[in-house]
């Protein structure tokens, strides 16, 4: 295409004797390689993944297998317990304290996954903390705080630790909630900076509490 | 009268000859280019479900390698995938699947475990089917076997293989990749099945998304 008068030309000359140096250059024509060049690049593009995966841990307490090996749970303040239930439908039911009567559960407040929902709960319950943990931030970026990059994470682990003042926070799934919602709500903790939080079976009274107050039937909501 | 020759007026030679483009600048730029995202890219494994993964705000990086991903997709299959450790040479991955053999008395010929060892996505075959999978020329065939690790009560191949791969590379974690669609009693199941086996630290490998959090109140 781009060369075929130059092809020509030097077709025409091969019946002659070859002069070396007289019109100069070959040409050789680069559109096949071009062609072979950009489906390469096509392929590797498609092909490759440039962003690795990223993770988030997690750590759960171990089981305790053995009856003899049973220790009292951990008790902790009813005033602090912020009880988190994922419902369905990406829902997040949240009530404080704890269940002293089943008959008279106290009330399921429902919010979302959103700025304004969850997390703005959260925030506001762990502002000290999270206030704290901002100021360390910015103290380090602004250089008021000079550290090695690698002992930072521990620091911040040890504000997260000194901490008495911010939630407790009991997280529990209903049985129709997604995966999704599991991360989502972990994801939250670490937004937020949430010094202790919990994995907890659900029991059947929150149970109880999230059909009543989302007015599912228990038989439906398989 | 005067006579006016009209003459006419002379033609514009247009050249004969097609412009000549230059490629060679263009292949240049196309061979940088594929250096590259050679270089930079790392090949993607073909999953054998879709998975979706969460999203969140962490930025650690999966480990190269000491990993066993336990894959769930929202149609609560499950699928394992080991890598063969910090060397090639340590053979991880068909130790591994010679010792789920063993518990369930199957023997693999060394042909099947290099099959298996070569084969870098996910398995999700039961082991009484994994014979037929690994000897599988069509790759539909293949994708048809790929039915999910059974994990129930009853016959519980996940846990073996978990303990397997606990044994042979002790130093291995559990990373989870789920579909965010998945139902929570799944995850919890799976979850019960590696406390089981006192696995409690799990990486959960989720997608990158970037969340600003300001303290709005009395700044």
């Amino acid at each position: 295409m781009a060369d075929i008068g130059g092809a020509q030309e030097t077709g025409k000359k091969g019946g002659k004797k070859r002069r070396p140096g007289r019109r100069g250059v070959v040409r050789v024509d680069m559109t096949p390689m071009v062609d072979l060049m950009c489906l390469l690049i096509t392929f590797f593009m498609l092909t490759t993944a440039f962003s690795k995966p990223k993770i988030m841990e997690i750590v759960l307490p171990e089981k305790i297998k053995k009856e003899k090996e049973k220790e009292e749970a951990p008790k902790i303040a009813k005033s602090r317990t912020l009880n988190v239930i994922l419902g369905p439908e990406n829902k997040v039911l949240w009530y404080t304290g704890a269940v002293d009567d089943p008959k008279n559960p106290p009330p399921l407040q429902v919010t979302d996954f959103s700025p304004t929902g969850i997390r703005a709960l959260l925030l506001e319950r762990n502002r000290a903390l999270f206030r704290k943990i901002e100021q360390f931030n910015n103290d380090v970026i602004s250089g008021k705080i000079k550290m090695p990059l690698d002992s930072i994470e521990a620091a911040v682990t040890r504000l997260k630790k000194e901490d008495d003042t911010g939630p407790i926070v009991l997280i529990k799934a209903y049985k129709t909630s997604n995966y999704g919602n599991f991360v989502d709500i972990l994801d939250e903790m670490s937004i937020v900076g949430i010094a202790r939080y919990a994995i907890v079976d659900i029991n059947w009274i929150e149970e109880q509490m999230v059909e009543k107050t989302l007015g599912i039937t228990p038989g439906s909501a398989q | 009268m005067v006579k006016i020759k009209i003459k006419k007026m002379p033609k514009i030679k247009l050249p004969t000859k097609q412009p000549f483009i230059d490629m060679t600048p263009m292949v240049d730029l196309f061979s940088i280019l594929l250096i590259f995202f050679l270089l930079t890219g790392t090949f993607r494994a073909q999953e054998p479900a879709p998975v979706d993964t969460p999203f969140s705000i962490s930025e650690k990086p999966t480990p190269d390698f000491n990993n066993m991903t336990i894959v769930f997709s929202s149609d609560n299959r499950v699928f394992f995938n080991i890598d063969n450790g910090p060397d090639t040479l340590l053979k991880f991955r068909p130790k591994i699947l010679e010792c789920v053999g063993q518990r369930f008395n199957i023997e693999f010929t060394p042909e099947e475990l290099r099959k298996f060892e070569k084969y870098n996505t996910s398995i999700g075959v039961p082991i009484e089917k994994m014979k037929e999978f690994l000897n599988a020329e069509d790759p539909s065939l293949r994708e048809a076997l790929q039915t999910g690790i059974p994990y129930d009560s009853l016959n519980n191949q996940l846990e073996v293989w978990v303990l397997c791969a606990r044994q042979i590379n002790p130093a291995v974690m559990a990373s989870l990749k789920g579909d965010a669609r998945t139902e929570f009693p799944t995850v919890r199941r799976i979850l019960d099945i590696l406390q089981d086996k006192n696995v409690n630290r799990f990486n959960l490998v989720t997608s990158l998304r970037a969340v600003k959090v300001e303290d709005t109140e009395n700044k």
